[in-house]
């Protein structure tokens, strides 16, 4: 175990804990609308967070290059994509949930 | 100018993604990125963009960065501990915010910022700088409102919108 | 270390497939489908590192534009409700 073992270990477990996260919410909450918030949040985070350890694993390479690039794309596409989603919904007329009202 | 600056970028993608350095890596990357930049100069540096006041929005823009990958991961652990949490303590409702934003990367920013900071989600941008926002608690809404990120959004687009 | 992180992205993965399962609309498919198809992206990259074959990082790469335009075109498509 050298230290860089450790560090991308931390990153790993950091990310991993984060897409778990992000899948219990989009299960657990209640609409679609709040369902964004973890798969928009915790997946881009946690997706990130992975490729940053493994990034730091490779160390300075082409490969980490691409990481880079995988990281910055990840990062524009997924809020862009839970912003499509929410859009969409709103615009089929989705109602949003509030408290007290039935789990859609 | 928007030829050149589509070139540069492109051939870059092209070194960055071969990682090859002989002749014929390089010569075809150069072809291919001209074929390139001929078709579709004018999609990524559209007509009449100053090309020095854009630079300067991309170096503010990096310079904003770090506070919102601090947000992000703030966020995220309070997100975390929603959906972790027994009762589930969510509250949500729908908010519309003015911001004086104007500028096409102003408004993306923006959108993107709500998306990953605490709690709200952007349902829709207008290009008059109005928002409609998917906030998951009364805190949530209230941290949007009093126009932080607004701000800081506002100072990435500069003086001379 | 790699393969462990790899099957925590496989369980996330199989919990997000309820929710595409279940519905109950189609949006909530569709956010299901963009989540599976990102950690897809990344189970690629753990992929290309367990075996120690750094190509695969130019699958991942390709897999999440392919991804991202999939989930747009179907939104868009959901959004006016055919294509013309």
């Amino acid at each position: 175990m050298t230290l860089v073992d450790v560090i991308t270990g931390v990153f790993l477990f950091l990310g991993c804990f984060f897409i778990i996260v992000a899948a219990v919410g989009v299960v657990r909450f209640p609409d679609i609308y709040s369902r964004v918030h973890p798969a928009g949040k915790g997946d881009t985070l946690g997706q990130a967070l992975i490729l940053v350890g493994l990034l730091i694993y490779s160390g300075m390479s082409f490969i980490a290059l691409k990481i880079v690039l995988i990281i910055g794309f990840i990062a524009i596409a997924n809020p862009t994509a839970s912003h499509a989603v929410v859009r969409a919904a709103y615009a089929a007329g989705v109602k949003p949930w509030e408290k007290g009202d039935k789990r859609q | 100018m928007s030829h050149l600056v589509t070139f540069i970028l492109m051939f870059g993608f092209w070194i960055a993604l071969s990682g090859y350095f002989d002749p014929f890596h390089i010569v075809s990357g150069i072809v291919c990125s001209l074929i390139v930049t001929w078709l579709s100069h004018d999609l990524l540096v559209p007509k009449g963009t100053d090309i020095k006041i854009e630079a300067g929005r991309v170096v503010r823009f990096m310079l904003y960065l770090p506070w919102l990958l601090k947000e992000i991961f703030f966020a995220n652990l309070w997100v975390a501990f929603r959906v972790l949490h027994p009762r589930m303590p969510i509250d949500p409702r729908l908010i519309e915010v003015k911001t004086d934003i104007a500028t096409d990367l102003g408004i993306v920013t923006f959108a993107h910022s709500v998306t990953l900071t605490p709690g709200t989600v952007t349902i829709a941008a207008g290009k008059d700088g109005s928002f409609l926002i998917h906030a998951i608690s009364e805190q949530a809404a209230a941290t949007l409102l009093n126009g932080e990120l607004a701000r800081r959004v506002k100072a990435i687009e500069g003086t001379d919108v | 270390m790699f393969s462990v992180a790899a099957v925590v992205l496989i369980l996330a993965s199989l919990l997000i497939l309820y929710r595409v399962i279940k519905g109950p609309r189609s949006h909530d498919r569709l956010l299901g489908a963009n989540m599976i198809g990102t950690n897809a992206v990344v189970l690629l990259a753990l992929i290309g590192f367990i075996f120690e074959r750094p190509h695969f990082l130019d699958l991942a790469l390709v897999y999440a534009l392919i991804n991202f335009i999939a989930t747009i075109a179907l939104l868009r498509y959901r959004e006016i409700g055919g294509v013309d």
